[in-house]
């Protein structure tokens, strides 16, 4: 079974599906969309991450690694990507929580156990538990054992997507999953090349296939100007939504911020960012008078 | 990185439970629903705190004239009468409801029998930076010639201190408890629905029957009784002088005005006056009056600490409002006004200030009424009327500092009073508090209460609960448990004195295992509660003997019945409270000790405690790993947790049934009020990294910043301690503006909040944050680990963003004003 890393688990969720949740954060993703304000979910592999300014300086990190990875210097700690191995012996003496180590393997029954301690905030409130990342859909073993378990216990279940898998695997995830969160980013493909890395061909038949069978789906819009604000996407995307099979879909828009530049510092990348920006009301305005004029629920934010 | 200089001087944490501190930019221009509103509203803010020494003065020419000739209990009756005979009345433009304690709004009298302000506490008062008091140089001198030299040496707080033991001093100079009692009289009181069915001609005439049934022949404290009966009913009289004086003073006004609607007005509360408090209240308005004349008369009477309560006050005034709406003599908006009306009175009444210097440890003005809401009637029924929503409105609106408000969510209390609760709360003024009657009701049935007292129970002051209308239920003081761990860690020995304040407990270096080290400090525990109690049952037979409250005895049921005082057991239910601060602290220091000096073995005792000792100068590496890599309460880790839960259970043992002087027993809640910061101040630095000086943890409420995992793992890790245990328990959550932007967002707190109650949380407040406080976050980021960020498929938190990126929120957050 092919055993994801998990990043994240955030508590007290309220923007990613109905009631409170519990989202939990896989690591690993087919895309690799330049806004991803995860960056640190894309890789499916454990990485290290620093946090320059917590760094107190104390060396201990650079005394720790077996391979000498670590150098500090004025700029902070520097680490020789060769020489890591990832071990973490670097975060685990790290005293500032400045060196971690992001992604950590969790059993079915651990995190299982972590999500029945939200029980009853679920019962209070309709919640569940929510599975993001990154792609979820790419451990689908590991996924649908844990979506048959919570099943079984009566949690409701939200996945949040690219909709980027086999056509088998989506379906065979209609069957045990409550809630999709699906994202469209960019209905024309070559440009979906070239944001996210990947056509979006199979994101759209799945889509299709999905909706086909009756799902629950609610479909999310990262709304960035620039890459996807613009009416002839906007009226492409709301044309293709309302086609979909069963009951209207309704929209998530899900205006874009620049929060994740300090991320992508702790990773040790580049934020590619120059060409992205915050949509301002009057786009946000249009992208609902768009889909509002297909008949399709509009609200922004998850 | 900072240096530790620079952390330590940012401002302090906002104090906790009250949420009183509102600070001037809230306070927008023209709150209220109209003009009248308006300017009382504007009367009341803008009015600073005065002294007023006419009761001092009356009240020592009373007694230099009738000292000895009388029982105490009628010495102070009389004194009381004699006082509302002549004291200076106020009535105001645009005031409907009429009566204030001082001869003007905010002004506040002394009491020096309980305790004597000298000259230089004056010159403290008039010019301190916080919490001013001014007093004229013209009273001041008065007040030397007239007041002090009678008073010198007669004083409650001089008898106390003649008397203490040299243990108890030490500890209490050390700061390891306080005494409410050393300066003001016990109070914290809460009335029932009673004065809304009998007025004072009633309650006479059941005195007088009281009386006539005195046995002489086989009851030995008949002539006690005697005396205490015949001095309530003296109290009465005094209350309803004063109302007819008012009644007088209206038509008088009525007289000279021009307006007609005023002249209208003044001769309704003419009218009013004439009538309550003697009989029971027939109207809407007479209703509130009737109330206002009992809280004034036992504030006047004494200025017992945490002032007084109305309790249920929308399910008292429910009745009158309901008749009154179906009879078409009231509508909704009259009865908001005179609600407003009523608000801005409890606002024109600061807290009697503290003598001496160390008023540091109660630097608020608030006295603490705290009006009930919502809740359960006393036959189980959801207690949620229209008024409930009316005085919803009342608060949203006024934002002024009192009285404090609370909305009890039972599970029969409908969502849309919970939600329109929320929506106050989310304006972010930290009112109202949020309490669970279904727990609640069960704590007091625990501490002998029966079913339906219990339900007609509630909180007072902050979050400590009792029973309305029918018990004393006395706070004694804090416990600051932290500082019992810091001199368990130094032997007995006070560190930051020097002085040896405790026992000796062993040297923490030569523990050998963290159960070595835990029976130390519990050791010293007992100590400490024993040494506070020992004095506080002094104390409480003080006052039965020496300061009775014959007026306040009128008021709480089965005084009147047993001839009792109401300090002398006379209420039905007597409970002494010990309130435990610093919950969060002491755990997360403990739990520091245990995991890195006998389980990790990352650092020995030596280490942590030179390190402490040095305020951890130099020691940042040590300071960050243990805050970084401890397992801190607050984030549902059983780790911390059972240590929690361990040190509220040995507190529990410490506290819970000790006999008190009344027949009665001790129990514990866990309240901070704003002592968290004073006991801070009076401590260094403790093992979990807080630096010397700063407040410890308030409440139950996870330490400043520990709480990493968001709201529901701190419910999670409330939840363990058995809270029905308590007389209160307190959380404080801060959440970020954005948390609560949306309608949906604010049916989810709801949620939280339910899921709270429903896993046995007793008492939640949410603080919403501001932007100084982000600031303050961006400046202190380990303060405010807790402050979560929520979007849609992302994961962060406020202290793990950026600088630039915080500094956005920040934008936003000052942006979105709700």
């Amino acid at each position: 079974m092919k055993q994801p890393l998990i990043f994240d688990i955030k508590r007290y969720a309220i923007n990613d599906g109905p009631g409170i949740r519990i989202t939990i954060f896989f690591k690993g993703c087919p895309l690799s969309c330049i806004w991803c304000h995860n960056p640190e979910s894309i890789s499916t592999k454990p990485q290290k991450m620093v946090n320059q300014d917590k760094c107190i300086g104390c060396g201990e990190c650079v005394k720790a690694c077996p391979n000498h990875a670590c150098t500090l210097t004025a700029e902070g700690i520097i680490t020789d990507p060769k020489r890591c191995d990832l071990s973490g012996q670097c975060a685990r003496v790290c005293p500032t929580l400045a060196t971690e180590i992001s992604g950590e393997y969790k059993s079915i029954p651990e995190l299982l156990e972590t999500i029945e301690t939200e029980r009853t905030l679920f019962d209070q409130s309709g919640g569940g538990v929510t599975f993001s990342g990154g792609e979820p859909l790419l451990f689908p073993e590991y996924l649908t054992e844990v979506l048959d378990l919570c099943g079984t216990r009566q949690i409701h279940r939200t996945i949040d997507t690219s909709g980027l898998a086999t056509a088998e695997i989506v379906l065979e995830f209609a069957r045990r999953t409550d809630l999709f969160l699906y994202d469209l980013k960019l209905i024309d493909s070559a440009r979906h090349k070239e944001y996210t890395g990947v056509g979006n061909e199979l994101i759209l038949s799945n889509l299709i296939a999905l909706a086909e069978t009756g799902a629950d789906i609610q479909i999310r819009i990262p709304l960035i100007k620039g890459v996807n604000s613009d009416p002839e996407n906007l009226a492409a995307t709301a044309a293709f939504v309302a086609s979909l099979a069963g009951e209207k879909k309704s929209i998530n828009l899900l205006p874009y911020h620049d929060i994740a530049s300090h991320k992508y510092q702790k990773l040790g990348k580049n934020y590619a960012v120059d060409n992205l920006q915050e949509p301002d009301s009057l786009d946000l305005q249009q992208a609902i008078e768009c889909f509002t004029a297909h008949d399709l629920l509009t609200i922004v934010g998850g | 990185m900072e240096s530790n200089d620079k952390i330590k001087s940012l401002p302090e944490r906002g104090p906790a439970c009250e949420g009183n501190f509102y600070p001037e930019k809230h306070q927008s221009e023209r709150p209220g629903m109209n003009q009248r509103i308006q300017r009382l509203r504007n009367l009341s803010v803008a009015t600073k705190p005065t002294l007023s020494i006419e009761r001092a003065l009356h009240e020592t020419a009373f007694y230099k004239e009738n000292y000895g000739q009388h029982s105490i209990p009628m010495l102070r009756a009389l004194n009381f009468l004699d006082h509302y005979q002549k004291k200076t009345l106020y009535l105001g433009d645009d005031e409907l409801i009429v009566g204030e304690r001082g001869p003007t709004p905010k002004a506040v009298p002394t009491f020096p029998e309980l305790t004597c302000h000298s000259v230089d506490d004056f010159h403290v008062l008039n010019t301190r930076d916080q919490q001013r008091y001014t007093i004229s140089q013209e009273d001041i001198e008065i007040y030397a010639k007239e007041v002090i030299p009678y008073w010198q040496g007669k004083t409650i707080r001089e008898r106390i201190f003649n008397h203490v033991p040299r243990e108890w001093q030490m500890a209490y100079d050390a700061g390891l408890f306080t005494e409410f009692m050393e300066q003001r009289a016990p109070g914290h009181t809460a009335l029932d629905g009673q004065i809304y069915r009998q007025g004072m001609v009633d309650f006479k005439k059941q005195i007088a029957a009281e009386i006539a049934a005195l046995d002489y022949l086989n009851d030995p404290e008949a002539t006690d009784k005697a005396e205490e009966l015949k001095a309530m009913d003296v109290s009465c009289d005094a209350v309803i002088v004063f109302a007819e004086r008012h009644a007088e003073l209206a038509e008088n006004l009525a007289e000279q005005e021009s307006d007609p609607q005023r002249i209208a007005e003044l001769l309704k509360i003419a009218e009013t006056c004439r009538w309550v408090p003697a009989n029971a209240p027939r109207t809407f308005q007479e209703a509130i009056q009737m109330y206002w004349f009992v809280h004034l008369g036992t504030i006047t009477e004494l200025n017992g600490w945490d002032a007084m309560n109305p309790g249920h006050l929308d399910q008292h005034l429910a009745p009158f409002y309901a008749a009154e709406i179906a009879a078409g003599t009231l509508t909704r908006e009259q009865a908001k006004e005179l609600l407003c009306c009523f608000w801005i009175k409890v606002n024109n009444h600061p807290a009697p200030p503290k003598v001496g210097i160390t008023a540091r440890e109660s630097g608020t003005y608030n006295d603490f009424t705290n009006i009930n809401i919502g809740g359960i009637t006393s036959d189980g029924k959801d207690g949620v009327s229209d008024v409930s929503y009316i005085m919803l409105e009342v608060i949203e609106e006024l934002h002024i500092l009192q009285p404090g408000s609370s909305v009890h969510i039972s599970s029969k209390t409908p969502d849309r009073f919970l939600h329109a609760a929320a929506k106050v709360i989310r304006q972010g003024h930290g009112y109202p508090s949020i309490f669970n009657p279904d727990i609640y009701t069960v704590e007091l049935m625990r501490q002998g209460k029966s079913l339906q007292d219990a339900r007609e129970g509630g909180c007072s002051g902050c979050i400590e609960v009792g029973a309305f209308g029918k018990e004393a239920y006395i706070l004694t003081g804090y416990l600051n448990v932290p500082k019992i761990l810091e001199i368990t860690l130094n032997n007995g020995i006070d560190p930051v004195s020097g002085k040896k304040v405790g026992i000796e407990t062993g040297n923490p270096s030569d523990f050998e295992s963290y159960a070595e080290l835990y029976k130390a400090f519990h050791k010293q525990l007992n100590f400490i509660v024993d040494t506070k109690v020992r004095v506080s049952n002094y104390i409480d037979r003080m006052f039965a003997k020496y300061a009775p409250a014959p007026f306040l005895s009128v008021v709480i049921k089965d005084c009147i019945s047993k001839g009792k005082d109401y300090y002398d057991a006379g209420p039905r239910y007597n409970t002494n409270y010990i309130q435990c601060t610093g919950l969060g602290t002491v755990t997360d220091s403990l739990a520091t000790l245990k995991k890195h000096v006998f389980e990790d073995r990352s650092f020995t005792m030596e280490k942590i405690l030179n390190a402490v000792a040095k305020d951890f100068e130099g020691e940042e590496f040590l300071r960050q790993t243990i805050t970084n890599k401890t397992p801190f309460f607050g984030n549902d880790n059983d780790y911390a947790d059972d240590i929690a839960l361990q040190i509220y259970q040995d507190l529990l043992c410490a506290i819970d049934g000790k006999p008190n002087v009344k027949g009665e027993t001790f129990h514990l809640n866990m309240l901070s009020t704003t002592c968290h910061i004073y006991f801070g101040k009076v401590m260094g630095a403790t093992p979990n990294g807080r630096f010397a000086g700063k407040s410890i943890s308030d409440g139950t409420s996870p330490s400043h910043g520990a709480d990493t995992h968001g709201p529901s793992a701190v419910i999670r890790s409330l939840t363990k301690l058995d809270q029905t245990m308590s007389g209160g328990t307190l959380l404080n959550q801060r959440f970020l503006p954005s948390l609560l932007k949306r309608d949906e967002d604010i049916v989810k707190l709801g949620q939280l909040i339910r899921s709270y109650f429903t896993l046995g949380g007793h008492h939640i407040q949410f603080n919403i944050v501001d932007t100084a406080t982000l600031y303050a976050a961006q400046e202190n980021p380990e303060d405010y680990k807790d402050l979560l960020v929520r979007m849609a498929g992302y994961s962060d938190y406020f202290n793990d963003m950026n600088g630039d990126l915080q500094q956005e929120v920040i934008e936003r957050t000052e942006n979105e004003a709700f």
